[in-house]
């Protein structure tokens, strides 16, 4: 803006500063929820066509999808909520993005600045109940700084180890007017985060993985937040290494491929978990050695290996593992950099050793760890997933809640490309999969969706089928009814002496009625030679949402598994029992 | 009887010696950034055993003394967390070099009968300054490290002390380190 169209610039409205703040931002899509400190807001919003409000049913909904949107897309995703209820009800969505570190831009109302700290009506203290669940939060007092904060919150969400920012404004400072210039760009003296991976580290790295015996590489959401799945394929291509994701990490490397030894961790399978507490040389890349991963640090540290860690989080590395040679940086930039010291380097490697290596391999992968009963006379919940996988020629995007079901999907649909295994890794939030699943889908209009689900946890957010019906989401939801809450289940099953306490679902709903009061399709499945035919007819209605119930093993448990506070390696296998 | 079964989400603690540090932090001088690294402390369980802050010459921006005890794994961490918070500008673990340390206390003492002339001789030999006389009492200011202190408080009769109030340490570097932007 040159300096005479900076002096006849018009005030205005806060409400419209922050409208045009979105746009500026190239923001597509706001999920909210209407309430008296934002209605300035979405009288803007009314008034232009620009950014597209997706009224939810929940603010938690609303988190959730905008997080999801940005799972499936790269972009940052934005809500947008009133203050109180609002703020409080959209908290478990911002923590789940904080723990995925999700790049998210959570706008809350707040009441007006006169009123703050008088206990007034809808108030609550935002910044300071969000604060241990975000990567920043700003307070904006005054209109003036307004357009600033918003550049800041964007300019933090997607940068460094990404994460949920959240802006709260008052009421009377999104009335207040003044001219709006959106600056082009943000310098912050306090916040500069590591790009480049130090070239001496990266060199070290280099002559490791070539030194290799055992070698193992081990990869987590990083690869996905950067987009580096490309730059992975191709590094473990180069070096004949076997590779295994975390449940935040499938899709890094295609699933697919005889490289890929499936997830790791506690449900991971056999001969991924084997070789990671075996290998002498492990470079992990984007990935942080969490309990669900490592299981008990002290058992992993027994075996001596050597380890490689990049990551852009300085305060990930060494933290649980200590290792050999930390790289802090851009997973992508990092292994662009490996990659142009590894080319052509292949023949250096130790080919007799990795031969062997993989003859160990081979065998672990024999044991042939996800094997399940498929002769069942009842619906075996891997059996869906399978044919889920064979229905969609495993391109869907698929959104997960959280229990076995989740495990199940991760384990048997095989992901072969990024972005397109939604799941809350970290919280383990139950109730994400249908938002997610919408956010997914707004963000890839054309794409197939399927939601994968269980009961217990579909009835946490089922309110958005509503939602669903309002933008003709046509997604594919695949209930893994066990009528129970299966996962907890499980855990009282080894853990607790077969006491089910309280994980028994009763009274449940019809969901094929249920469905078809929201005006969607529903359908109950309960043989397995109705699973395929009952997928492939839900799969065909590119305009529908069809909720397929599927009636499965209510004992049906999730193998392998790693005990908590045991060693990796220490899994219980399905035969064992 | 059965031994109690492990919680199956109980990760073993790692075993770890723990020293004090003291840890000198720039911070923008923001409101709620005080919240965040209390927070941070509380949230991640680290120990604070003294917590000073005000603003610097500069008035963008704020010093931060935070007194802390943990392993070298725990501080590590602690630096990590700190230098991950947006407004943290920059920060140094003061106990990994030559640094001085000053702690400011204000104490209220019972000063009557004979115990009024000996109060003054034990302000005297820990030079310490008596800012306040009433017919009763003193209030005396003391200054250095905290273990001084801690033995000015150790050498009164204790029913000699009527009120302690200290600021906790601040700490700088000797020689010619700075930590500043
Ligand atoms: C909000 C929330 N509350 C509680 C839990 C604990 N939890 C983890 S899995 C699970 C059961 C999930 O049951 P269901 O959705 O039916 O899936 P299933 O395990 O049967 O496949 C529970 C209660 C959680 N993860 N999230």
């Amino acid at each position: 803006m040159d300096r005479a169209t900076k002096l006849v610039a018009p005030e205005i409205s806060g409400a419209e500063i922050l409208i045009r703040c979105l746009e500026a931002e190239g923001v597509e899509y706001v999920f909210g929820y209407p309430g008296g400190a934002v209605l300035f807001i979405y009288d803007e919003l009314f008034k232009q066509d620009k950014v597209k409000h997706v009224l939810v049913r929940h603010e938690q909904g609303a988190a959730h999808a905008a997080d999801a949107y940005s799972r499936a897309s790269d972009k940052v995703g934005v809500c947008l909520v009133t203050s109180g209820p609002g703020v409080t009800n959209a908290l478990t969505g911002i923590a789940t993005a904080y723990m995925d570190s999700i790049p998210m831009v959570v706008i809350t109302g707040q009441v007006p600045t006169h009123a703050i700290g008088q206990d007034a009506f809808q108030e609550v203290d935002a910044v300071g109940v969000t604060r241990p669940c975000v990567k920043h939060n700003f307070l904006v007092k005054d209109v003036r700084d307004l357009a600033l904060t918003i550049k800041k919150a964007f300019h933090i969400a997607r940068s460094g180890r990404p994460g949920p920012v959240v802006v709260d404004v008052p009421k009377d400072v999104t009335g207040a007017r003044c001219r709006f210039e959106y600056p082009d760009a943000v310098v912050m003296r306090s916040y500069n985060p590591t790009v480049k991976g130090h070239p001496g580290q990266i060199k070290k790295a280099a002559q490791l993985l070539l030194e290799a015996k055992r070698p193992m590489v081990y990869t987590g959401g990083g690869v996905i937040l950067s987009d580096a799945a490309a730059q992975l394929t191709k590094l473990v291509k180069l070096l004949g290494f076997p590779c295994t994701n975390t449940l935040m990490g499938l899709g890094g490397y295609p699933a697919t491929d005889a490289q890929h030894l499936g997830m790791l961790g506690m449900h991971g399978t056999y001969q991924a978990n084997m070789a990671m507490q075996h290998c002498d040389v492990l470079l992990a890349v984007g990935a942080r050695f969490d309990d669900r991963v490592i299981g008990n640090p002290a058992h992993f540290g027994s075996v001596p290996r050597r380890i490689v860690h990049v990551d852009i989080d300085p305060s990930s590395i060494s933290k649980r593992v200590k290792v050999d040679v930390p790289i802090v940086g851009n997973v992508r930039e990092v292994l662009d950099e490996l990659l142009k010291l590894l080319d052509g380097q292949a023949g250096k490697l130790d080919q007799r050793a990795l031969k062997a290596w993989w003859t160990q391999i081979e065998q672990w992968r024999s044991k042939d760890c996800l094997r399940y009963d498929r002769a069942s006379a009842i619906i075996k919940p891997q059996f869906v997933i399978e044919k889920l996988y064979e229905v969609t020629g495993g391109d869907a995007i698929v959104a997960s809640d959280v229990g076995q079901h989740q495990m199940w999907a991760a384990q048997f649909y095989k992901f072969d490309r990024p972005r397109r295994w939604i799941n809350s890794g970290g919280l383990g939030t139950m109730g994400f999969g249908l938002p997610a699943a919408m956010g997914a889908q707004f963000a890839h209009p054309g794409a197939t969706v399927a939601c994968v689900t269980g009961e217990a946890s579909f009835m946490m957010c089922m309110q958005e089928l509503s939602t669903c019906k309002q933008y003709r989401l046509p997604i594919k939801i695949v209930n893994l009814n066990n009528r129970y809450m299966g996962m907890v289940r499980q855990w009282q099953q080894f853990f607790h002496g077969n006491r089910y306490s309280q994980s028994y679902m009763d009274a449940l709903p019809d969901f094929v009625k249920l469905a078809e009061s929201f005006g969607h399709v529903g359908v109950r499945v309960e043989k397995p030679a109705d699973v395929e035919p009952a997928l492939r007819e839900a799969f065909g209605r590119r305009q529908d949402l069809v909720f397929l119930d599927f009636l499965t093993d209510q004992s049906e448990n999730v193998y392998p598994m790693v005990p908590g506070g045991k060693g990796i390696s220490e899994m219980i296998l399905a035969e064992e029992l | 009887m059965n031994a109690p079964v492990a919680s199956p989400y109980t990760l073993p603690a790692a075993e770890t010696k723990a020293m004090r540090h003291i840890v000198s932090i720039l911070l923008e001088n923001e409101p709620g950034a005080l919240s965040r690294v209390a927070g941070l402390f509380s949230a991640r369980g680290y120990n604070i055993e003294s917590l000073t802050v005000a603003p610097t010459e500069d008035g963008s921006l704020s010093r931060m003394t935070i007194v802390t005890t943990g392993s070298d794994d725990v501080l590590e961490q602690i630096t990590k967390q700190l230098n991950k918070l947006i407004e943290v500008v920059k920060l140094v673990d003061l106990s990994e070099a030559p640094h001085i340390e000053r702690e400011l206390m204000l104490i209220k003492v019972r000063a009557t009968g004979k115990d009024r002339e000996e109060m003054k001789r034990m302000a005297d030999i820990f030079r310490g300054r008596i800012l306040d006389v009433t017919e009763t009492t003193y209030t005396i200011e003391l200054t250095g490290t905290g273990s001084k202190l801690d033995a000015f408080i150790e050498a009164l009769d204790k029913a000699a002390i009527l009120e302690t109030v200290r600021t906790g340490a601040s700490g700088i570097a000797r020689g010619e380190r700075v930590l500043k932007v």
